[in-house]
């Protein structure tokens, strides 16, 4: 072998090395860092990791945010119109949180509490994140088999329609 | 009337834009000169009917036309004139205009610039150009149209976002499209050079100006919308690693790999493919940003409208241009590697940039994967995932660790072959600076985190390393007069680099950030100053009502000034918007905005930050950026040579000024 | 010379991967209310607010819900095909006004003509969160047992009632089970 292509050879084996070394590196820190989304329906399913930090989103159920004592910590509740979860946060809650809109926090669940570390901001107040909508559908999914299973059906309509 | 005449401009401009793809790449392989002749006319009248539709959307925009949509979406009669005039770009469909301009106004540039350049090679230029200009057209006309009409017409405009109403903005997308339009330049470049029968290393020379220029201007647009998002989102951050960001920084880091690798492709005669490569991957990384940004696929605070039709059409656009261009580079790019490529030694400036391309490749790549990742998984099935901003920030900080080390050896290092010995006398300089610079640092400030010390002896030396290199080349009488426009521009930028590095380690670990209550009275002291909160006001702007705080900033007794930061709230949407106060200095951010009430008695939430040296880190982007314009405009592009040679320099010339550099240690 | 192909099927292997990403989008992806009955409702109507209707109110036939707002520039463009459609008189067409002032709704409505047969205020935009609404305009078709059948997400068209509203109205009235 020409010392050319011997040398050729062993760039390519150090750039193929380097390229596995980098690779084995990036998938270990983006598992790592990968997070999860979760509704309150999946947490009462118990689906959420409680070690791990993951995504929460819903939405502020109205009249839950209270301010706790006169400091930045705030404690709100993330409804998916089926189940709910407290949840808490403490520093500066973005401009656009408000009750009834939507809301994704990120942090992990301590004893039944979720303990925010980030609140995201959205963009625009009619904008609702596909995955906290996708979540709501879901969980009136849950909910109306819930109903159903405990309840009689309802009546179908035999009456017709009032005239709309 | 009036959008009716933009749409129709619109539409001229489109059928312009198809011949100007098809008839000069044409006439170049009928060997037709009129045809060929042809581009340039073609060109200037695609421009002025793009331009004529840009103003027509104005006007509208000046006048609060709201019959039509995009105005009434984006607009209101409240709105200030010149956020009016922003917000003519301010939505998706006027962006995709602006991008069609800019794209229009670049290829006049290039076909007004090359006069010198042969006909054939032009024409194919121009050609391509078209081909993309026919993408954004036709995505405009049939998916979003800006002169959509609303009849009747809204009687009121929704406003334009409050996060857009800003200066940042006006300027933020004009510089980032100035970027990713003039890498299309560089594309069409490179096709070109890979139509030709034999492919002529001298399209690499042409490029290099647009290149350079390009990527400066992309430097700077990251760097304003990174300014942006510092002082308009209201908690101090300055890069998220969001898919927008990323979306934008891809293909800066490909950009950075390509300027230096044509650097070897003209001077040496290596990395012929590679070089072509680094053109295309460019150049397709903005149209991936653009799918991204528009098509709904990535969740994001910036992201535009989400529209299915829309991505699909950029999706198809992106794929066939870029599927196209790789089909070319793979059937034509085996011919180049024969004959005229200089080996190198594994120490040498070859190697140093070929580093260089390694790293920032790779960083593009893992970039890459972390931004597609929650798609990925989607499609798969794991779930609804999102790659938090560590993965990024952990990796390319690691990354960022051998281009910083080895980037001031490439100035010193020799073409070829270099030795340890040659390069260690300027190593154990920069050594010594570096080491005064972190010492004296840590000394001087208590406690100084190890990550800012790391930064300043990184910053230093980069910094002591190219300016010892400028000092040795002014000195030497001989060689003073090769300080030009390239060089000068290099040491800039490479400057700006050691500058953005001791910007970003130092702020990221020495700021402090304090979220506190405050009642008026209330003061709190930051790193020796003293905050004082002295009283709530309430005013009016022209399309807002504000809460604004009056915060006095003392340095023991002596009053060093009065921030004002304020929550708006927008009339017309009902949006709320925080609006930070920075007290700005080269060495220090004090930073105050308002958070909410608490409580009755007048007590608000309060956010209170003091970031050093946060604003060197758009000072080094600033330098980079100067440095690109600089070097873009050295004489010698400029210069048309007596006889231009019609075969490219066999390697035997070639070799000769490398040998004679070599000899002088250039 | 395989490797000059390389990026060409790095970058064929990256487009199907984005092709799926937007293939799943959520208008071309059913919502998982699909063939679920419509979430329990009670609102006002947009005239008057005193009188109250719910989702049981509007059993017996399908009907399309739209969800609409006067301050949605999308709305506007989709508000001709929804004009057309009532004229026809195949099946009934609901609004529901989302997110919304009333008297701004009620002010364009004067202006864009109303197709409306009825139009229900859901001015918090609860009722429009429960059935996953995430932007406006999104429609529903709904059959006379309340259950959804259909959601389109964005403009409204000609296509969409061509290809996804008319055949399955069809199906229904010809005794089809809905």
């Amino acid at each position: 072998m020409t010392p050319a292509r011997q040398r050729r050879m062993w760039l390519v084996l150090l750039i193929l090395l380097g390229a596995g070394v980098a690779t084995a590196l990036a998938l270990t820190a983006l598992n790592q860092n990968i997070q999860h989304f979760f509704s309150p329906s999946d947490i009462a399913l118990g689906q959420a990791p409680t070690a791990r930090a993951f995504r929460l989103g819903g939405i502020v159920e109205e009249g839950s945010v209270a301010r706790l004592g006169s400091g930045l910590t705030v404690s709100f509740v993330v409804t998916d119109r089926f189940k709910t979860q407290p949840a808490q946060f403490t520093g500066i809650l973005p401009d656009l949180f408000r009750e009834g809109q939507s809301v994704v926090a990120i942090g992990e669940l301590n004893n039944g509490m979720f303990v925010a570390d980030e609140v995201l901001a959205k963009h625009d107040e009619t904008y609702m994140p596909a995955e906290v909508a996708d979540a709501i559908a879901r969980a009136q999914v849950k909910k109306a088999s819930a109903d159903s299973s405990s309840i009689a059906a309802p009546a179908p309509a035999a009456a017709g329609p009032k005239g709309y | 009337m009036l959008p009716e005449l933009g749409n129709f401009a619109l539409a001229l401009a489109l059928v312009l834009a198809l011949c100007q793809a098809v008839l000069p790449v044409w006439g170049s392989y009928s060997g037709d000169t009129r045809l060929m002749a042809m581009a340039r006319p073609l060109v200037v009248g695609q421009f002025a009917f793009v331009a004529l539709a840009f103003a027509i959307l104005t006007h509208a925009f000046l006048v609060n036309d709201f019959s039509t949509a995009y105005v009434a979406n984006n607009s209101n009669s409240l709105l200030p004139w010149y956020y009016r005039l922003s917000a003519v770009w301010g939505g998706h469909e006027g962006s995709l205009l602006l991008w069609a301009l800019v794209l229009a106004g670049w290829s006049i540039a290039v076909a007004a610039m090359s006069r010198s350049l042969p006909q054939v090679f032009m024409a194919r230029v121009i050609a391509v150009l078209g081909v993309i200009a026919i993408g954004f057209l036709s995505f405009m006309i049939f998916t979003s149209n800006p002169f959509d009409r609303v009849l009747p017409a809204a009687l009121e405009g929704r406003d334009l976002n409050p996060l857009l109403q800003d200066f940042g903005l006006i300027v933020h997308p004009p510089m980032l499209y100035m970027g990713y339009v003039g890498f299309a330049v560089a594309f069409a470049f490179a096709i070109a050079a890979l139509l030709e029968q034999k492919v002529d290393e001298r399209w690499v020379r042409w490029a290099r100006p647009w290149t350079l220029a390009a990527w400066g201007f992309l430097t700077i647009g990251i760097a304003l919308g990174s300014w942006w998002a510092y002082y308009e989102l209201g908690w101090g951050g300055w890069w998220f690693w969001d898919p927008v960001e990323n979306a934008s920084f891809m293909p800066w880091l490909i950009g950075t790999a390509l300027i230096h690798s044509q650097i070897v492709t003209e001077k040496r005669g290596n990395f012929r493919a590679w070089t072509l490569l680094l053109a295309i991957f460019a150049f397709s990384f903005s149209l991936l940003g653009t799918f991204l940004v528009r098509s709904g696929v990535l969740t994001s605070v910036h992201a535009f409208a989400n529209d299915p039709s829309r991505g699909l059409f950029i999706l198809a656009f992106l794929g066939v241009v870029t599927t196209g261009a790789l089909l070319l580079y793979a059937i034509r790019a085996p011919r180049l590697e024969h004959g005229g490529e200089q080996p190198f030694a594994p120490l040498s400036r070859e190697s140093l940039i070929m580093a260089n391309n390694l790293m920032m490749v790779s960083a593009c790549a893992m970039i890459l994967l972390g931004t597609l990742y929650p798609l990925l998984a989607d499609a798969m099935g794991w779930g609804k995932v999102s790659v938090g901003p560590p993965y990024f920030g952990v990796l390319f900080t690691w990354l960022m660790v051998p281009i910083v080390l080895l980037m001031p050896f490439g100035p010193f290092a020799k073409w070829r072959r270099d030795s340890f010995s040659a390069l260690a006398r300027p190593a154990a300089t920069g050594l010594i600076i570096a080491s005064l610079a972190a010492i004296t640092a840590w000394l001087w400030v208590n406690d100084l985190p190890w990550r800012a010390i790391a930064g300043i002896f990184g910053g230093a030396w980069i910094i002591g390393m190219s300016a010892l290199w400028a000092w040795r080349l002014l000195r030497d009488p001989a060689r003073r007069g090769s300080f030009n426009g390239g060089r000068l521009g290099m040491w800039l930028a490479h400057i700006g680099v050691g500058v953005f590095v001791v910007g970003v380690l130092v702020k990221e670990s020495t700021t402090i950030e304090k979220d506190v209550s405050m009642a008026p009275g209330d003061r709190i002291a930051v790193r020796g100053l003293s905050v004082e909160f002295e009283q709530m006001r309430r005013y009016t702007g022209p399309n807002y009502h504000a809460d604004q705080g009056v915060f006095n900033v003392y340095d023991g007794d002596r009053l060093l000034t009065t921030l004002t930061p304020a929550k708006r709230q927008y009339k017309a949407r009902g949006d709320q918007m925080t609006e930070a106060a920075i007290d700005a200095g080269f060495t220090r951010d004090l930073y105050v905005s308002l958070g909410e009430r608490i409580g009755t008695d007048g007590a608000w939430a309060v956010r209170v930050y003091h970031k050093p040296f946060v604003r060197w880190i758009w000072l080094g982007a600033l330098l980079m950026m100067l440095g690109a314009f600089v070097a873009a405009l050295d004489k010698r592009y400029r210069r048309v040579p007596a006889s231009e040679p019609t075969e490219a320099p066999t390697a035997q010339q070639r070799a000769a000024p490398a040998l004679n550099a070599a000899a002088r240690q250039g | 010379m395989w490797r000059y192909a390389l990026p060409l099927l790095v970058v064929i292997a990256l487009g199907v991967l984005l092709f799926q990403g937007i293939g799943r989008d959520p208008s071309t992806l059913p919502s998982p209310l699909i063939d679920h009955p419509v979430p329990a409702f009670e609102l006002g109507t947009l005239a008057d607010p005193s009188v109250r209707v719910s989702q049981q109110d509007l059993l017996g036939e399908p009907y399309l819900l739209n969800v609409f707002a006067s301050w949605c520039a999308t709305c506007h463009l989709e508000h001709p095909v929804l004009k057309a459609f009532a004229e026809e008189g195949v099946a009934r067409l609901i609004g529901l006004n989302w997110k919304d002032q009333p008297d701004d709704a009620k002010r364009w409505l004067v202006r864009a003509g109303d197709p409306y047969a009825l139009i229900l205020a859901d001015e918090s935009g609860a009722v429009g969160i429960d059935l996953g609404v995430y932007g406006t305009p999104e429609t529903f078709l709904i059959d006379a047992n309340g259950v959804i059948r259909f959601k389109h997400v964005g403009e409204l068209t000609d296509a969409v009632i061509e290809r996804e509203i008319r055949p399955r109205l069809l199906a229904w009235s010809d005794g089809a089970a809905p």
